[in-house]
């Protein structure tokens, strides 16, 4: 077919794993601050995994004779009332803290989306009914409504990640919603509907796909309030229990002693300070790399 | 009715790709009740190439829509009139058997090749999602069958094509990969829903000769949508002619491009930028089309005609044979082929 070459388009050619590393490494490079949060969440998801490395006690071993003792060379944080190590408590902390935060973010995405695409293609009654419950509860200051569930359902990590999550849902049904009702209308799902795709098919390769980008987005930028959130309720003494060690629980002790030890509460609370600050970084970064028309530089 | 008029049929035993019989159809509103279609009747023959022609909003689409039952369940009415696809019919098929029909007996090419695929799957896997959703082969031999058709489609690198995503590809690519998915798996119809309107006028006729090779080659019918009706007579064995939701005209495209019968054909016709000289003034009809929520009285294109009389207000006319074809207008007797070329001076 002598036709065919006039007619080819060229297309690049498809791009490896090393062309990909590299395209990352160039939208990174275009804002700095993008990389500060992908190095803090790096070196918190680091802190998480290599908690017994890194920690050089044991974070529950009382040490009677070393109580409230200032940063030195050997607690680099000092030491708490009954002598623990609270830099070791503070690395320990960060999976209570940091994974709860995740798994939250993670229910409601699932959740929120789920409901969100179901009420965005059921329509109708249904939908209605579904958005206006997700209204109720928005509604509700977000921390309240946590603290009345927590408080309902027992004081627990787990019972506090649920509150959360819950709280947090709404956010993504109506996230969801929009974009799947936007989506429906595209001509590619009109035309895979003409080729006699099922709406479970439609829903899984065309809206699902299309519908990610902005529900990553607000994933991530929730990430840092989520942690500030989950801290909050540990804080009040709902979250996670003694002797687990949590951020908001290790500042809510500290607090007794803030006038005369400032190093007790000052390094939980840096930590969730770095650490929400590095989600919302990455989170604008992510943005910004999704968003072309954000771009701007 | 004229035997000349009466569309070609099949052997006999099998049944005509597409029968639509005096179909009614409108859109309740808050407004009111859109009468969207009118006693619509066509039928497409297997192996048949039809035109659909006319203005944006005559119903041309909702027509092809409603054959295949892809207009919003619940939000529209059928008052009369019967549909037949494959001697079938898609208002006692269940949401299944519908979608078994859809892209197997019958395939769409829509009009915008740009937004048509899916931005974020690659093209190979949108064309073997097609084929396999329909037939029952495995993943290489729906590639190798997918590769077969973009091969047909005049691609000469199907392999590299499967693997891009819809942005990496121009929009004549674009709609080769859309055309090569609606004749993936073999359907008996299909639907070109204008199928180059937004493509260059230097990709069209590659494009529709696409459509008419493998339609020719395959035995398919193909029913093209248009308001070009210069496009389209190239194309189609038969046409028809809509208004405002009503057949005005139908017949071989030879007869009623030679002889139009209906003033609104006639208009059509003059309309065409080919026709006019350098520099002269381009025809327009004059009026607009008419609301269908509260249409003209008597013959729809009635406020527009300048051969209307008090017959044309008092009932709308329906088809009745012309030289060689249907035409549906009181005044068809009075309109000479003379008064066309006086008009066109």
């Amino acid at each position: 077919m002598s036709v065919t070459s006039p007619l080819a388009q060229s297309v690049p050619a498809a791009s490896g794993w090393k062309s990909r590393l590299h395209f990352l490494w160039y939208l990174t490079r275009r804002s700095p601050l993008t990389l500060v949060g992908v190095a803090i969440i790096v070196m918190v998801i680091i802190m998480i995994v290599a908690a017994p490395l890194i920690a050089p006690y044991n974070p529950d071993k009382l040490m009677l004779s070393a109580r409230l003792q200032a940063p030195s060379a050997q607690h680099w944080f000092g030491t708490d009332e009954v002598g623990r190590d609270l830099f070791s408590r503070i690395i320990y902390g960060s999976r209570a803290s940091c994974v709860a935060a995740f798994m939250i973010v993670l229910i409601s995405v699932g959740v929120g989306v789920a409901i969100g695409c179901l009420s965005g293609i059921l329509g109708g009654r249904i939908d209605t009914a579904i958005m206006r419950l997700m209204d109720v509860i928005m509604a509700l200051p977000a921390l309240v409504l946590a603290m009345a569930l927590a408080a309902a359902l027992g004081p627990s990590l787990v019972n506090s990640m649920l509150a959360v999550a819950l709280v947090r849902i709404p956010a993504y049904v109506r996230l969801a919603r929009g974009q799947t009702l936007s989506l429906r209308e595209r001509v590619y799902v009109k035309a895979a509907r003409t080729f006699g795709a099922s709406p479970l098919y439609i829903l899984r390769w065309h809206l699902l796909p299309n519908a990610m980008s902005p529900i990553i987005v607000q994933a991530t930028l929730d990430l840092g309030g989520i942690v500030l959130i989950a801290a909050a309720l540990s804080f009040i003494g709902l979250g996670a229990q003694p002797p687990t060690s949590e951020w908001g629980a290790l500042v809510s002790t500290g607090r007794n002693y803030i006038l005369d030890q400032w190093w007790y509460c000052t390094f939980p609370g840096l930590a969730i300070l770095i650490t929400a600050m590095g989600c919302n970084l990455l989170g604008d970064g992510i943005r910004d790399m999704l968003d072309p028309r954000l771009g701007g530089r | 009715m004229a035997s000349a008029s009466e569309p070609r049929k099949p052997d006999g035993q099998k049944p005509a790709a597409l029968t639509i019989d005096g179909l009614s159809l409108e859109f309740p509103t808050y407004a009111g009740a859109i009468k969207a279609l009118d006693d619509v009747t066509i039928e497409i023959g297997n192996s048949e190439i039809v035109g659909l022609v006319g203005e944006s909003g005559c119903g041309k689409s909702v027509t092809t829509m409603a054959a295949t039952r892809l207009l919003p369940e619940g939000r529209y009415r059928v008052t009369s009139g019967s549909i037949r696809l494959f001697g079938r019919d898609p208002f006692a098929m269940d949401e299944t058997e519908l979608q078994d029909v859809r892209g197997k007996l019958v395939s769409t090419i829509f009009q915008e090749p740009m937004n048509a695929l899916n931005p974020t799957i690659r093209i190979g896997k949108q064309l073997v999602g097609v084929i396999q959703r329909h037939e029952a082969v495995s993943r290489e031999e729906a590639e190798r069958t997918a590769r077969g058709i973009l091969r047909d489609m005049l691609i000469a690198e199907p392999e590299r094509i499967m693997r891009a995503y819809p942005f990496e590809l121009s929009g004549g690519m674009r709609q080769r990969v859309l055309i090569a998915m609606a004749f993936s798996c073999n359907p008996g119809l299909i639907i070109a829903d204008e199928p180059t309107t937004a493509l260059d006028v230097t990709v069209q006729a590659v494009i529709l000769r696409l459509i008419l090779d493998r339609a020719k080659r395959t035995g398919t019918s193909v029913v093209f949508i248009s308001h070009n009706i210069a496009v389209v007579s190239q194309l189609c064995d038969r046409l028809y002619v809509m208004y405002a939701g009503r057949i005005v005209e139908a017949g071989p495209t030879r007869a009623v491009l030679e002889s139009p019968q209906h003033p609104y054909t006639q208009a059509l016709l003059r309309c065409l930028p080919e026709r006019v000289e350098p520099k002269a003034e381009l025809e327009a009809i004059p009026g607009t089309v008419p609301n269908l929520l509260d249409p003209p009285q008597g013959c729809f294109y009635r406020p527009r005609c300048p051969e209307a009389n008090e017959q044309c207000f008092a009932k709308p006319p329906s088809m009745a044979p012309a030289p060689d074809h249907l035409v549906a207008c009181w005044r068809r007797e009075t309109i000479q082929p003379s008064m066309i070329s006086e008009a066109q001076q």
